[in-house]
């Protein structure tokens, strides 16, 4: 092990069962992360069982950028041999085993070869003798908490008033049980190890952050959008968002519903948006496609409304508790018909909160079904990131009931602005919103003139949004001949391999994509100018290895250089992962050349 | 939230002629003209401004009345208009809305609804139109179709017990349920009236013949043509509910009136309870402020 005086960053992977409170003291760690300043990304694995079983939690913080939640960590605790046995892999070459020698018995040989340092520490006897006989499993992580307070000299009252709120409103005993075990765990003697992590300090921004995963953000950036209506079924990984929607709504005089299907839900939001209620409806793959039906109807009807898709691996049930970015095609084709709508994938945790504002304000200005993207990685992921200036970003929802001398809900010469139901019309001619083609007042047509130019009513929304779009930044080096194009959760990914490929002799620049339909202007041209254009995501690379956004790209620009680097085995990407991938497919295209 | 700008000047009455829209495009005979001007009837004599009203329907030949009445309306999907408009009744509940929809879209694609609205007692009218046939797609069997019934799906005869509306609706705990006939306006308006009088989820099956695919069928229910139009007697007791099942055996073309009428907690008031269950204080406070709060947590 190289004792380095300072670190910039550093990854933890907490290894035991889920009953173990493992969630709760990495979400710990993460929140302090964000308190002083540090960036943090967090992973954990939920078990597949109801009642538990083995899960990790890992923490990726530290004073410098992080992208990734880490590949591999450089300090593991294992609570038991199986967590030992099953992530020993994941610890780097020269790393910190910290292990519960009531249940470990680790291979110190192999460990010796690796140059990892291990640190046997009683956990459990230790929590048992300090908090009391009873709770015997409980505790345990908060003694851990404190360890690793010591390990990376956390700023301990910090971690305790961290610990303190943890518990609010318990019983005392509780909370003086747990500062106990902290302190103990504290108190522990690490030896050596406790040189061994001290970061960077990194001047006092001034900033405070916020800590919360992609779910929280969806649900606090709906509220900050303007949402005041939504309807949602239960499933993995969505339905965080409508719990929190659910217990927060009533607060802002809205209301969310839990519906008896997925159908219900989609057409419940309808019927809010119709009543001029900015509305959401959500859920993961299997929902989404039995919504597809009624959002060609919002479609049809020109309604405003946003729709949360929280991927996992798919087709059917799938891997519920997996991620996965396959439901793109479905974002983007949907439902029977011509049918556009907008569809954006939010980067990251913080983008989850932002993404929700503009995803309203899009719907509302272009009346359009607006899809969110994001993933079982991000919804259960939690990051820091800079308070948001919420006084200039809140809408505050209104409902404009003002008199109308008339109305027509689709005129053909400008873009269509409801008239909900409460609204007077003087001219006495009242609008029917219906899913048939329609005329300008939404009586029913079949004329092949009027849905002809109804249907390019609808998709030219599409072209005004995209004449909008800035063209997308390049990351990364100028003079790189490779580029990654990213979209969803991996973005830092994509920028993490960007950066270590700087010292690699082989400069690559990145291009992450936000907004997928309309896409944004030039990426033609831009991709023009790279021999390489490979796009990175979590979905099946098909016939061709472009995976759905590759074949998308490669249809929307005709570049032919456009190649796919995919990948379903439910997991995110790896820097190191990707990084091997990208040197695989310059080799084989550079063979050729050299023979 | 502002809620309302009308002006407020006095209004002209509604006439029937502010609610007429298009020409229906019904074959002429349907019973479906009868029961859409009873509608407008209806609406003129409870002189409900006409913008609040709402009119909503599903897919169907039933479901074009929102062509043909000049309300704010909407023509959804097939099947899924309930929980559309379980949410305007939700978020607008100063709105008037009236559910129209046929025995498909109440009994087979959208039932699921259908039940659930009854069991959450959504404050809503529901008009179902019942022709016991599927008409729009030229006769197939509706789940409301008699045994042995022809159709072009059957043409050995229904062999499916049909869907009894007053025991299924009444057994998914709708807090009202009453049944009339196209073929009786008079009548017919009552329940109108009965209907829309109800606080919470008011379905009203009204039998209407579907004269291109099965004439004929409710002749049992129509005096002019043979058959007898019994209605329920002053002595049932609508709040029991066992005496409305034992109504709703009767063989066909059973009785007529208000089978059902409970009082029971809304959804919408029970929505309403968890809005009033935060402080005034804090509900009129800014969305930003109250924004801030749960950020402040997360820090
Ligand atoms: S097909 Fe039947 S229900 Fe439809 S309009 Fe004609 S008569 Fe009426």
């Amino acid at each position: 092990m190289s004792n380095p005086s300072s670190i910039s960053n550093s990854v933890i992977r907490i290894a035991g069962n889920s009953q173990d409170g493992i969630q709760s003291v990495g979400t710990m760690l993460a929140r302090m992360a964000g308190r002083i300043d540090m960036d943090v990304m967090t992973y954990m694995t939920i078990p597949s069982t109801i009642s538990g079983g083995p899960s990790i939690f890992q923490v990726h913080m530290g004073t410098a950028t992080v992208l990734t939640p880490g590949d591999l960590a450089d300090v593991l605790v294992a609570f038991y041999q199986h967590s030992y046995e099953n992530h020993i892999e994941s610890l780097r070459d020269g790393g910190v085993l910290i292990y519960d020698d009531t249940h470990v018995d680790p291979d110190l040989d192999a460990l010796r070869q690796r140059r990892i340092t291990p640190v046997a520490v009683p956990m459990t006897a230790l929590t048992v003798e300090t908090v009391g006989g009873t709770g015997t499993q409980k505790g345990k992580n908060i003694f851990l908490l404190g360890l690793l307070t010591r390990v990376y000299r956390l700023d301990y009252d910090k971690v305790a008033a961290l610990v303190k709120e943890q518990f609010r409103g318990k019983d005392e005993s509780v909370v003086r049980n747990n500062l106990l075990a902290l302190e103990a765990g504290y108190a522990y003697q690490i030896g050596d190890v406790g040189s061994f992590f001290t970061f960077d300090i990194k001047p006092e921004s001034g900033e405070t952050n916020v800590t919360m995963t992609g779910n929280q953000a969806l649900a606090y950036g709906a509220i900050a959008g303007g949402i005041r209506f939504g309807a949602g079924y239960p499933i993995t990984p969505w339905t965080e968002v409508m719990e929190i929607l659910r217990r927060e709504l009533p607060r802002y005089g809205g209301t969310f519903i839990q519906t008896e299907d997925e159908l219900a839900a989609i057409a419940a939001a309808i019927g809010g948006a119709y009543g001029g209620t900015p509305s959401l409806t959500g859920s993961s793959g299997p929902g989404i496609s039995l919504k597809t039906e009624a959002l060609g109807f919002a479609v049809m009807s020109e309604l405003p409304l946003v729709i949360i898709d929280v991927q996992r691996g798919g087709p059917s049930t799938g891997l519920p508790t997996n991620v996965e970015q396959s439901d793109l095609s479905i974002a983007l084709n949907g439902s029977h018909g011509d049918a556009p709508r907008v569809v954006l994938a939010a980067a990251n945790v913080e983008d989850c909160f932002y993404i929700m504002i503009e995803a309203a304000q899009i719907a509302r200005r272009f009346s359009v079904p607006v899809i969110v993207l994001s993933d079982q990685a991000l919804a259960t992921r939690l990051e820091a990131f800079p308070y948001p200036n919420l006084d200039s970003l809140v809408e505050e929802p209104s409902l404009n009931l003002a008199t109308r001398e008339s109305h027509k809900p689709y005129p053909l010469d400008a873009p269509t602005h409801h008239a909900p139901p409460g609204t007077k019309v003087v001219d006495g001619r009242y609008p029917t919103i219906t899913g048939l083609e329609h005329d300008e007042y939404g009586n029913p047509s079949g004329s092949a003139q009027m849905h002809t130019r109804m249907t390019h009513r609808r998709s030219d929304k599409l072209r005004r949004l995209a004449a909008e779009l800035p063209p997308p930044e390049v990351y990364g080096a100028k003079d790189a001949r490779t580029l990654l194009v990213g979209w969803g959760s991996t973005c830092g990914v994509i920028r993490s391999v960007v950066d270590q490929s700087i010292t690699s002799g082989e400069p690559l620049a990145a291009l992450h994509l936000r907004n997928l339909n309309p896409l944004p202007p030039s990426l033609a041209e831009i991709f023009a100018k790279y021999d390489n254009v490979l796009v990175v995501e979590l979905n099946e690379g098909g016939v061709n290895g472009c995976g759905q956004l590759g074949r998308l790209l490669r249809a929307e620009t005709c570049q032919p250089q456009i190649r796919g680097i995919t990948k379903s085995d439910g997991g995110s990407f790896r820097v190191s992962e990707v990084l091997e991938r990208v040197r695989g497919i310059l080799e084989s295209t550079r063979r050729p050349a050299t023979l | 939230m502002e809620t309302d700008t009308l002006t407020i000047e006095p209004a002209e009455p509604m006439t029937r002629d502010d609610l007429k829209a298009d020409r229906p495009t019904w074959c002429p005979g349907c019973g479906d003209f009868s029961v859409l001007a009873m509608y407008q009837k209806f609406l003129v004599d409870r002189q409900y401004p006409q913008e609040k009203i709402a009119t909503l329907s599903g897919i169907g030949c039933s479901s074009r009345f929102p062509y043909f009445i000049n309300t704010h309306s909407v023509h959804f999907i097939h099947g899924r208009i309930i929980p559309f408009a379980t949410a305007l009744s939700l978020t607008r509940p100063e709105l008037f809305p009236f559910v129209i929809i046929g025995d498909g879209d109440a009994f087979s694609i959208g039932g699921n609804h259908l039940t659930h609205a009854a069991r959450k007692n959504v404050n809503l009218n529901v008009i179902i139109l019942n022709n016991q046939v599927y008409g729009l797609t030229k006769k197939q069997t509706s789940p409301t179709s008699p045994l042995g019934f022809r159709s072009k799906t059957d043409p050995w005869g229904s062999r499916m017990t049909p869907v009894n509306p007053a025991r299924q609706i009444i057994g998914a705990g709708a807090t009202f349920f009453a049944r009339a006939s196209a073929a009786n306006p008079k009548h017919l308006i009552q329940m109108y009236e009965r209907m829309s009088a109800h606080e919470g989820f008011s379905v009203l099956e009204v039998l209407s013949e579907c004269v291109q695919f099965f004439k004929g069928s409710f002749d049992g229910a129509s005096s002019g043509k043979g058959g007898d139009f019994v209605e329920i007697g002053p002595d049932h007791d609508v709040t029991d509910e066992g005496a409305a099942f034992a109504l709703a055996e009767k063989p066909f073309p059973g009785v007529f009136g208000v089978f059902h009428e409970v009082r029971r907690t809304t959804l919408n008031e029970m929505e309403q309870e968890n809005i009033r269950a935060v402080a005034p204080a804090e509900l009129q406070r800014p969305t930003v402020d109250k924004l801030k709060d749960s950020f402040n947590r997360l820090t």
